[in-house]
């Protein structure tokens, strides 16, 4: 009987006349698809397309193809689909993939398009003027309190400031991903980058490696189901925590980083066994109800010496409900993770079919703490598949006060999103704990991309904002005016509160 | 002040009095479903303020406007004078426009319900060239019904500001021009000097006047929506385009304002209503939440300072102006004209004797004034306060500052301040 019925969906083409068999595939190929004999070859069935051969190939020999092999047509029964029942009467198991939900979804972010400035109100040069995207992270007093100073001036009364908000340099931080699903170097060039960058990094549900101490003032420490690297120390070192409640890529599910990631430091930082699982329970056991929530957010603030806290939800139906107890709770920030969000390891079947799309999230969220008049109390970061400046100028005119990316960030380190982050082998030396792979990354290196893709993400923010005559992104944070929408539905314009092109 | 001159070139083409009773005039106009739509335009604009207290006739703000025709297109033009009521001081004066009977009578409904009218009259008006498809114009002075306002547990000024928000979004076809003590706006469609000469200006005296002359590019000139924009006793006239409108509006949703109108100028007289009555911020320091000093320079003031600037942006940056504007806005205590943060529109200031004038155009200001002494173009963002000695200047409390110490005390960069002295 044959052992599987599902072809190789990538063939791997080598042109042997221009090879020279110098063996640097076989050696990059973290999956382990050449094998060598005078000349590489390659095993078809278990690359998947990461093109880490293909970057290094000195010759340029070497050609990723899709797998044509025709199947007969079916509407109703996709080759995935076929493929699917195939693997799993094989396997009998959950199928597992990383990254974010790759389905054909709806993308609201592209049937949304930004304003711009003509004639009656000028749009402002952001080469010679100042465009300021200065964001502060937290919450906000209803009010701001002063008295005179004595001098003809003002200064703030006794609590009538902002007080335990982060200032980031640009509305953009860089999603939590945690250590051991991601390598140290990952962390290591993510802190660096938030460092230079004057925004943040999270760490995740995996701790906080000594390492990155130095970085810790951009760092937002993770608490998670799992409490994988919590202490005392842990959460007084960050500039924010973060309760974990849920993940776009996989709401109410929890987490498994199986054994072979966990070497001697992912072990050290995460607190527990060499080469154990760490499985975090889909809910937190201490949080059953919102009220629990309320207690958790001011133990870690007492334990912190009243850090902002802010909690992590995935997009469900009612986000707009868990969101107003989430700040009613006392959180200092909402995350809302799209179901689109990115993920280094999850049930497919969860991936591409719970949750809600990070807009529509946004959207609702964004009106109902207006409505309750606690939109001030706590920011909102939205993450979810935020894929260019473009999605993050929208997310912020839909009321984001910061993105977070994730996915981008990854990529901007090499990920070519192969989806085979769960499978601890990445040829990029990100979502693995091999240290012949980890070494690929140089946090120098990646610390550089990093601070690139943020760089020329604000740059081209800010000449969003002068197009749209503005020179702050506050102006443009919850503007949905200035926003339209193509081709989206009277009913779902609506939800997202904005107008259709014309009106 | 010669003002025949000025009345040669209006002649009455048709009786004022011809109000629309009977629906002569077709459809009402929709003034809620306007708020659907962002109305675009450009404008002139001017302020003069007696800080004396002397009492000037409207004529001045007339002669301003005239200067300034060009500025506008004939579809808006508008006055705001204060101390106009001296025989009903302490009365709210609700200038009111009907387009109907109906509305009229829903209007005056509730005046009898919430307040003691002491007096309701028509607008006093004459024919005037230019001038038509008036509607109702009708003034009220009212004092709050004290049993009503006990039980309604809000200040006076509170009371006022519910009943214009119901008047305004719930009463289809009536308009509230105006609702402060002593203080009126006059304002219809038209050019502005057409605008006073109809609504009689030359019979009113007031301390200060603030005008307006509206180019609106996207709407049909209603009379509502002239300005200048009134709540209680602020008035605001504007020119320009607050591209941050959406969020401002928003912003000041959550705080129960209803934006019926549609327009920037509306939102930013209750953004002045909220941060100094409300959230009771000195003057100086809401103008700097409006038009925000750059995170630069806040980055290099004093620590006191940087911390108050701090916190003003972060907490009121969704209300922050932002977009090409200059704006007056008018009180009891005097006048207050500003820059938009990187000054995109003009505004010149002067000042001669215990006058305070500013404008659009210096042209309007040597019509008005013959030898200023000072004649300057004010900063980006730098308020020009003027003060009418002995009445009440809105800071709060024991925040009262020596009458020739102008605004930007506390914020900006201080030798960029312009000083306003008493002559």
């Amino acid at each position: 009987m044959p052992t599987s019925l599902i072809q190789p969906e990538f063939k791997v083409e080598i042109d042997y006349n221009k090879c020279h068999k110098c063996g640097r595939c076989v050696q990059q190929c973290g999956w382990g698809v050449y094998s060598f004999n005078e000349r590489p070859f390659p095993d078809d069935s278990k690359c998947r397309a990461c093109h880490r051969c293909v970057t290094y190939c000195p010759a340029h020999c070497i050609t990723i193809k899709k797998n044509d092999l025709a199947l007969r047509d079916n509407a109703n029964w996709s080759s995935e689909q076929r493929k699917n029942v195939w693997r799993q009467a094989e396997t009998g198991g959950v199928m597992l993939t990383g990254m974010g939900n790759d389905k054909p979804y709806l993308s609201y972010f592209d049937h949304l398009v930004l304003d711009a400035c003509q004639v009656t109100n000028p749009s402002i040069d952001p080469l010679r003027e100042p465009m300021e995207l200065r964001t502060y992270l937290g919450r906000k007093p209803d009010s701001v309190g002063v008295e005179p100073n004595g001098e003809g001036g003002f200064r703030l009364k006794e609590g009538g400031g902002v007080s335990n908000n982060i200032k980031l340099n640009a509305p953009i931080i860089f999603a939590p991903m945690s250590y051991g699903s991601v390598s140290l170097n990952v962390h290591k060039s993510l802190a660096m980058a938030a460092e230079r960058l004057g925004i943040l990094m999270g760490t995740g549900e995996g701790g906080l490696h000594a390492d990155l101490f130095p970085y810790q003032d951009n760092v937002i420490v993770q608490v998670a189901s799992g409490r994988f690297g919590v202490s005392p120390d842990y959460l007084r070192r960050g500039a924010a925590i973060e309760i974990k409640v849920g993940q776009g890529a996989k709401p109410g599910i929890g987490g498994h980083l199986p054994g072979e990631k966990i070497n001697k430091e992912v072990s050290v930082t995460r607190m527990i066994p060499q080469g154990t699982d760490a499985i975090s329970p889909a809910p937190h056991h201490d949080i059953y109800s919102i009220e629990d929530l309320r207690q958790l957010i001011y133990s870690l603030k007492e334990a912190s010496g009243y850090k902002p806290v802010g909690v992590k939800i995935a997009c469900v139906n009612n986000v707009a409900a868990i969101a107003s107890g989430v700040v009613r709770a006392g959180a200092d920030y909402v995350y809302l993770d799209g179901f689109k969000g990115g993920t280094g390891a999850a049930p497919a079947i969860i991936r591409d079919h719970v949750g809600i799309p990070l807009e529509i999230a946004l959207a609702v969220v964004d009106q109902r703490l207006r409505d309750e008049g606690i939109r001030n109390q706590a920011s909102i970061i939205a993450a979810g598949s935020i894929r260019s400046s473009a999605d993050m100028a929208k997310a912020i005119a839909l009321g984001a006060d910061v993105v977070a990316i994730g996915s981008a960030s990854l990529q901007a380190l090499g990920c070519h999103l192969c989806q085979g982050c769960h499978t601890g082998c990445c040829s990029w030396g990100l979502t693995t704990q091999k240290p012949e792979l980890t070494r690929r990354v140089d946090p120098e290196w990646g610390a550089e991309r990093l601070t690139n893709l943020v760089n020329a993400w604000s740059h081209e923010l800010q000449e969003i904002l002068g197009a749209l005559g503005v020179n702050a992104v506050e102006s443009l944070r919850g503007s949905r005016e200035r926003l339209r929408a193509v081709g989206l539905d009277a009913q779902t314009c609506e939800i997202l509160g904005v107008k259709p092109a014309g009106l | 002040m010669a003002y025949e001159p000025l009345l040669d070139r209006m002649p009455t083409s048709r009786p004022a009095t011809m109000h629309d009773d009977f629906g002569l005039f077709g459809e009402r106009p929709a003034y809620a479903a306007e708020a659907d739509f962002k109305i675009h335009g450009g404008c002139g604009l001017m302020g003069i303020c007696d800080e004396s207290g002397t009492l000037m006739s409207g004529v001045v703000a007339i002669k301003a406007m005239a200067v300034q025709r060009d500025r506008g297109n004939g579809l808006g033009g508008g006055f705001a004078g204060y101390g106009i009521y001296p025989e009903f001081p302490d009365h709210f004066c609700f200038h009111m426009m009907y387009h109907d009977v109906k509305a009229k009578e829903e209007a005056e409904e509730v005046f009898d319900r919430y307040f003691t009218v002491d007096l309701a009259e028509p607008m006093p008006t004459r024919p005037v060239k230019g001038i038509s498809d008036a509607p109702l114009l009708w003034r009220y002075f009212l004092v709050p019904d004290p049993h009503k306002l006990e039980s309604s547990e809000m200040t006076a000024e509170d009371f006022v500001v519910h009943t214009v928000m119901r008047i305004n979004s719930t009463i289809d076809g009536a308009f509230v021009a105006s609702s402060g003590k002593n203080m009126g706006a006059f304002k219809g469609v038209g050019f502005p000097e057409e605008i006073g000469h109809y609504y009689l200006l030359e019979e009113y005296e007031g301390h200060t006047w603030t005008g307006h002359n509206r180019f609106p590019t996207n709407t049909p000139g209603w009379w509502g929506g002239a300005h200048p924009f009134t709540l209680l006793d602020w008035s605001i006239v504007h020119n320009g385009e607050i591209s941050s409108y959406g969020i401002n509006r928003r912003y000041l949703e959550q705080f129960g304002y209803k934006c019926t109108l549609g327009t920037d100028t509306e939102v930013a007289t209750y953004l002045f209503d909220l941060l100094l009555r409300r959230h009771k911020l000195p003057l100086e320091l809401a103008c700097k939440a409006l038009a925000s000093p750059l995170w630069t320079e806040i980055d290099r003031m004093p620590e006191e300072e940087q911390a108050v600037m701090r916190s003003l942006r972060a907490v009121y940056g969704p209300g922050m102006l932002n977009g090409p504007f200059a704006i007056v806005l008018g009180f009891n205590g005097g006048m207050l004209a500003m820059n938009d943060r990187i000054k995109l529109r003009p505004l010149v200031a002067a000042r001669q004797g215990t006058r305070v004038m500013v404008a659009s155009e210096e042209s309007a200001i040597r019509e008005v004034l013959d030898a200023p002494d000072r004649v300057w173009a004010p900063k980006a963002g730098e308020p020009v306060v003027a003060r009418v000695e002995g009445m009440e200047w809105p800071i709060h409390g024991d925040l009262h500052l020596p009458p020739n110490e102008v605004s930007c005390a506390v914020t900006g960069v201080r030798d960029s301040c312009e000083i306003v002295e008493v002559g």
